[in-house]
């Protein structure tokens, strides 16, 4: 018995099971030459081409590169740096429809090329043999290459491999219909592959070098033998023309009998492959220092006037290739992008070429019919047949369909190729791949659902653990009752614990080991004073459940703003409702005279929570909710019951421009207060009661003005919403609240915010007196928390805050304006 | 006579058969999970007590002692599925008649909003929020099971729960569900 | 620009499902053929009678289950069942029997299972065994080759006696079957098989009129055809040799076994292969895909198995054919075997 090598030498083939014979159609795209096309008006570059990381961006919009220039850095492992393909401009970076079956868009740098197609400075190598192995890899790595052959495999990754390699497999079969860009290729630049092939051959130092192609290609296996005759390690061998003996491991198993084992790699047995598009970009980037920015891409079907190969730069638009080689499209039209086999349809023909783009393919419906319905499956196994796989595609359908993921597993599903063969032959037209592909990413979800749902698990348990252990130690000190304030080290040891879990969850993922370094931190720590949180969850739980219950009445009841409210009976709250309103009235009127609807409305639209604790977001947001205003004074007009909170919130708002923090502060407090009231109100299922309480808070906003303004903004933002959802309830209280947002008066916009302006200083004095006179007022714990809050407050960020603020006042004046140029009045 | 052979006979048969299969019983007994690790490895682990317990972990203990099957939102009707083909009984419509496919979600912090209360903290149940006191807080997206358990404890109410956006990876080939622009 | 989306592979060898059933139909017809010339043109009317019943049953059963009845009607699949009885049973059984087979086998069998692609069950075959211990009269009443007959039955005749089961020159199919010698005459098959049972031996059983050297005239030819259909099957690779050429070479095998030992009560291996429904049965019957194995390997020991069953039904079994019987018992099996004959997969079982 003679040794594989032996075997292999002697030209001996092998076979594989299966396989499928569908019309050719290559001559109608190998007569011509290769042409290269004009520079189209656009370049799209998708930052990831390949397998593995996006690179890191080098370029901003409005720069300007020249061809052959880095866009990206590579940064993470297997990524990999894309390059602008001609001189020009970068007119915007953002995401765009991607060249993948979903189309889903993908970050994406737009150059207008200048026309000038100006290379930046190129490092050809002339003495490769004196370069080390790494030099190599990383002019490779740096040159962008990825596997041209369809999957876009990081090259370099390949090129470094660490196991040994016995056979370098050069793939010339394009065995995919209607392709020939290979083809072209070889036929065109024999040479440049072979160079290319003996860069691979320094790198990985092969016994033996396989150049497979199909027997229906005699020009290029002539060319390739011609080109590499100087080197007997390389043996060109023609296989015959069976699809899809171009699938890598169909072509490992053809040319060295071998087969690579399920989930691992090629090179586990001693094998790489390549592609001889490939070999070519290695080849022009050792020699010509060009990075990978063109590809040789088939533009064929008989929708096309001038089916060739074309040289293309990677990012032009598929319409780009269309147009040029002259495209007439049908009525359902399909353009495929790679081959009628595997090929994937596009969407849009505003998809760019990229480094695996390798055919673009039009067809006409006669050509390549549309498949028809699917028929019932008679188990006629012509799919097992033809599968190169020996899969059993008939029973991985059936399991499929059943959505059996374990069969589906058990039966190998992970091993199809996805060739299509068995579709192609089914007599029932299942499309069958179609079923593979999603079940697959059936799988692959449930799969990654599976790990994080035990990763959760691991997290939680690990807490609990935690937990019980704090609560331990927390029981211990009592007993020992040290008195050793343990909070500043407890604290620290919080933060501390904290980051090293963002640490962990950066690095490694390990749950464990997260667990082990948050159980090391508590131990330094001695103790911390978070509390047992089991049970308060399951009271939040059951809160929820109520929550849910009440769902429609919660609206209504956020209205609620004081406690003590609450427990007052309805004829109280009725006479204090009415002095309420007779406040408000008066407060209206004045509001009216000094004009200043913005702010009342800012008050009510700014709808709480956008204002934050930090003073620059609050003034911001201020700015924001100024504009909004004025929308709302439009609306007004017509209204006419003026807010019984206005007042209040006339001088809570100038409280916000004069202490940004502090009033966003306040806003937080009084937000939580409100919430607070307002679940305590949800026990209470009576609407009308809680329309008055809303209203009897007023009069007591009135003594912390500041305080209560914020609450009662909310408040109102809150009972208008809950007017709109429970309207019969109450109808008049509603409407009071509802138009209490929406103050009315002036019309015009631009008055209004000019109004505004002078109001707001004036509210500031009067804000800051309120102030004073608030110091010694009745709530004493959210106002010493105020306090607490305010008083860090340095002169130094007194003044940022005031500068943003009045940048945003600015701000705010222009949209007023910019509002005042929509206005159609 | 007759009557008396055939009850003998058919007694003795019973007892033998009977004999074998308890021998069968102790000597192959197959030493499987207990329920509740089924159960638990069916449950999504989101912890977060929509169930009434407070995680997975004691919901499985609750169905393992015979509490309904069909109080797991998170999980939607394919986990009531597996939980009645595990627990032999009829698969019943989730309790409270929500969605029939859960939307996966995951929290997120309006950061500008944040007061840092680490109210939201103590809530995780799986520690995926990150923050100290006043400093404000974030969500690890990555560890955080769209449980919700932080949005109701927030005082400022400044967590959204965002559905998690569609990918490349996670795209599951609804060809006819493409949706791009024509720009031409 | 709207372009259409769709799956790859976006091309087709267009042998659809319909294409694949006419091609199996039209490779009945060398065998339709020498049945006729056989056996008079009943087989003719059959066929129509089966053509019509199974299109009426297919499309009712179609609407009740609420299914696109012209869809699933033009597959062919429903015809093929129906032209398989219809060669299968007396050409001069009366008209309801292959009226209630075919209906059988189309709404019950293959519809009530589900319909194509779900019948576990090869339908013609059940449908078979349904009449022959049904109306075991009628359905082993087999008339002598034409040439043996004592009275040549004209189409007339034929098509009176399939309905009326009389006709102007026979007051029964009884007498009508009746052959030159004046004895009824059974099928080869039956004649062996009553011959030996009665202590002939094969050889002088099969001195008779209607056996040629190597089986019974007629029926020779007829198989003969079928397998030129079958033979035509294989080059259209409409099916996979696997079934036949097990089940014929564990027929054979096993007959010249027995031959070789008990030359007297067994017959030789041509007389099996050409007897009967052998080939009917191994390029027409077992290869229904829907029923059969489904991996290559599977194929071969469901088509050994069949081969093998025939062989001991036909020589110890109580019936004198035993396709049928064959075929339905190893469907049962299909299952089984596909579960333990899957193939290794690629990079299956190799080393890491």
């Amino acid at each position: 018995m003679d040794s594989l090598l032996e075997q292999i030498e002697r030209g001996t083939l092998w076979q594989f099971p299966g396989g499928v014979h569908p019309p050719q159609q290559k001559s109608l795209s190998n007569q011509q030459p290769t042409a290269r096309l004009p520079l189209p008006d656009k370049l799209v570059l998708p930052l990831k081409q390949h397998i593995g990381a996006n690179g890191q961006l080098l370029v901003k919009e409005g720069d300007k590169v020249l061809k052959g220039q880095p866009l990206t850095k590579p940064t993470a492992n297997w990524s990999l740096p894309v390059h602008a393909s001609t001189s020009g401009e970068i007119t915007a970076i953002k995401p765009l429809p991607s060249a993948h079956p979903s189309a889903l868009p993908e970050l994406s740098i737009v150059i207008a090329p200048d026309g000038n197609d100006t290379w930046c400075e190129l490092n050809p190598v002339s003495n490769l043999h004196e370069l080390s192995h790494k030099t190599l890899i990383d002019i490779l790595h740096n040159a962008g290459i990825a596997g041209m052959g369809g999957a876009g495999f990081p090259t370099y990754i390949k090129a470094d491999s660490h196991q040994p390699i016995e056979f370098l497999i050069v793939n010339g079969v394009e065995c995919e219909p209607y392709i020939t860009a290979d083809d072209l290729l070889m036929r065109e630049h024999a040479k440049e592959i072979v160079q290319g092939i003996e860069v691979m051959q320094q790198l990985l130092k092969p016994q033996r070098i396989l150049i497979g192609i199909e027997d229906n290609k005699p020009e290029a296996i002539a060319a390739m033998q011609q080109a590499s005759t100087h080197n007997t390690k390389i043996l060109v061998r023609p296989i015959p023309t069976k699809y899809p003996s171009g699938g890598e491991k169909q072509l490992i198993r053809v040319l060295t009998s071998k087969e690579v084992p399920s989930a691992g790699i090629p090179a586990d047995i001693g094998v790489l492959v390549q592609n001889v598009g490939t070999l070519f970009a290695i080849s022009e980037a050792i020699y010509k220092g060009k990075p990978l920015i063109e590809r040789v891409v088939t533009v064929t079907g008989n929708t096309i006037g001038k089916p060739q190969n074309v040289w293309a730069l990677i990012g032009t638009e598929i319409k780009h290739l269309l147009d040029c080689q002259g495209f007439t499209p049908v009525s359902e039209q399909r353009v495929v992008m790679g081959g009628p086999m595997m090929g994937f349809t596009l969407p849009t023909v505003r998809i760019p070429v990229v480094k695996t783009t390798n055919c673009i393919l039009a067809p006409d419906n006669q050509e390549l019919a549309e498949p028809g319905d699917e028929k019932a499956c008679i188990r006629c196994s012509a799919c097992a047949d033809a599968c190169p796989q020996t899969l059993l595609p008939q029973q991985l359908q059936w399991f499929a369909k059943s959505k059996d993921y374990d069969k589906l597993e058990a039966y190998n599903l992970f091993d199809c190729i996805e060739c299509g063969a068995c579709s192609y032959v089914c007599p029932s037209e299942i499309p069958l791949v179609q079923y593979y592909r999603v079940a697959k990413a059936e799988i692959r979800e449930q799969k990654l659902d599976q790990i994080k749902a035990e990763r959760a698990k691991e997290r939680f348990e690990a807490r609990k653990e935690r937990l019980e252990r704090e609560q331990q130690e927390r029981q211990n000190k009592h007993k020992r009752s040290t008195s050793r304030a343990a909070k500043p080290d407890a604290e620290k040891a919080k933060v501390a614990d904290a980051l090293t879990r963002v640490k962990q969850k950066q690095g490694d993922k390990s749950a464990v080991q997260a667990a082990i370094e948050r159980a090391k931190a508590k131990k330094a720590a001695d103790g911390s004073l978070e509390p047992d949180n089991s049970e308060v969850a399951l009271e939040r739980a059951r809160r929820k459940e109520q929550a849910r219950q009440y769902k429609e009445q919660k609206h209504s009841e956020d209205t609620a703003v004081n406690e003590n409210s609450n427990e007052s009976s309805s004829k109280k709250d009725a006479v204090a409702a009415a002095i309420a309103r007779a406040k408000a009235k008066k407060a209206a009127q004045q509001a009216e005279q000094q004009s200043e609807p913005p702010q009342h409305a800012q008050a009510s639209d700014s709808d709480a929570p956008k204002a934050g604790d930090d003073p620059r977001k609050a003034a911001v947001a201020a700015a924001i909710a100024r504009a909004k205003a004025k929308k709302a004074t439009q609306q007004a007009e017509q209204q006419s019951e003026p807010p019984q909170h206005a007042q209040a919130s006339d001088s809570g708002v100038p409280k916000a421009d004069d202490d940004p923090r502090k009033a966003a502060v306040a806003a937080a407090i009084a937000r939580a207060k409100a919430k607070k009231a307002a679940q305590q109100a949800e026990q209470q299922s009576e609407p009308p009661q809680h329309a008055q309480v809303s209203d009897s808070g007023v009069p007591k906003a009135d003594d912390d003005p500041r305080k209560a303004a914020v609450a009662a903004a909310i408040a109102r933002a809150k009972a208008k919403k809950a007017a709109q959802a429970e309207q019969q309830s109450e109808p008049p209280q509603h409407a009071q609240a509802s138009d209490s947002g929406v103050p009315k008066t002036d019309d015009d916009p631009r008055k209004a915010a000019v109004a505004a302006a002078i109001a707001r200083a004036k509210a500031k004095k009067a804000a800051q007196q309120a102030e004073q006179q608030s110091e010694p007022q009745t709530e004493p714990a959210p106002q010493s928390e105020d306090k607490s809050d305010s008083e860090p407050q340095t002169p130094e960020q007194k003044r940022q805050a005031a500068i943003k603020a009045a940048v945003a006042k600015a701000k705010a004046k222009k949209q007023a304006k910019e509002q005042e140029g929509n206005d159609p009045s | 006579m007759t009557l008396f052979y055939a009850l003998i006979a058919l007694g003795s048969l019973a007892l033998v058969f009977g004999l074998i299969l308890g021998f069968a019983a102790v000597k192959y007994r197959v030493e499987s999970n207990p329920i509740v690790d089924q159960v638990d490895a069916i449950l999504p682990q989101t912890q977060c007590g929509q169930c009434g317990y407070p995680g997975c972990r004691p919901y499985a203990e609750a169905i393992a002692n015979g509490d309904e099957i069909n109080k797991c939102p998170p999980g939607g009707e394919a986990t009531v599925k597996k939980l009645a083909d595990l627990m032999g009984v009829e698969p019943k419509p989730l309790a409270g008649g929500e969605q029939a496919e859960p939307v996966k979600t995951v929290a997120y912090i309006r950061e500008d909003e944040c007061i840092g209360c680490t109210k939201c903290i103590q809530a995780c149940p799986v520690d995926a929020i990150v923050g100290a006191t006043r400093q404000m807080h974030t969500v690890i997206d990555d560890e955080c099971t769209g449980c919700d358990l932080c949005v109701e404890p927030c005082p400022v109410d400044c967590i959204d729960m965002l559905p998690v956006e569609q990918t490349k990876q996670t795209w599951k080939w609804q060809l006819d569900a493409i949706a791009v622009k024509q720009i031409d | 620009m709207k372009l259409s989306m769709a799956s790859s592979p976006h091309n087709h060898n267009h042998k659809n499902l319909s294409r694949l059933m006419l091609t199996v139909i039209a490779a009945c017809i060398p065998g339709i053929i020498a049945q006729c010339y056989f056996f008079g043109f009943g087989v003719i009317v059959q066929l129509l009678l089966a053509l019509i019943t199974a299109s009426l049953s297919e499309a009712l059963m179609l609407s009740i289950r609420k299914r696109p009845v012209w869809p699933a009607l033009s597959d062919g699949s429903a015809w093929l069942t129906a032209v398989l009885l219809a060669i299968s049973i007396p050409p001069l059984a009366p008209w309801w029997v292959i009226v209630i087979g075919t209906v059988f086998a189309i709404a019950m069998v293959k519809q009530l299972y589900g319909g194509l692609g779900f019948n576990l069950f090869n339908p013609a075959m059940a449908a078979y065994v349904l009449l022959l211990i049904s109306f075991p009269v009628q359905m082993t009443s087999w008339t002598p080759v034409t040439s043996l007959l004592a009275q040549p039955l004209s189409l007339a005749d034929q098509v009176t006696l399939i309905f009326f089961e009389y006709s102007a020159n026979h007051q029964d199919l009884l007498s009508a079957m009746t052959s030159v010698d004046g004895t009824t005459m059974a099928t080869p098959l039956d004649t062996l098989k009553t011959a030996v049972s009665q202590n002939f031996t094969v050889t002088e059983a099969m001195m008779g009129e209607q056996f040629t050297a190597f089986a019974g005239i007629g029926w020779m030819w007829v198989n003969l055809a079928f397998l030129v259909g079958g033979l035509f099957l294989l080059k259209a690779k409409v099916i996979n040799w696997h079934i036949p050429v097990a089940l014929l070479g564990t027929l054979a095998f096993c007959s010249a076994i027995g031959f070789i030992i008990a030359p007297g009560s067994h017959a030789g291996s041509l007389f099996h292969l050409l007897s009967g429904g052998t080939m009917l049965g191994a390029f027409f019957i077992a290869t229904d895909p829907v029923s059969a194995s489904t991996t290559n390997r599977g194929r071969l020991i469901y088509g050994a198995c069949i081969g093998l069953l025939v062989y001991l039904i036909r020589n110890y079994g109580g019936y004198p054919d035993a396709v049928a019987f064959a075929v339905l018992i190893m469907n049962m099996a299909v299952p089984l075997i596909d579960h333990y004959t899957q193939p290794r997969t690629y990079g299956h079982g190799v080393a890491k």
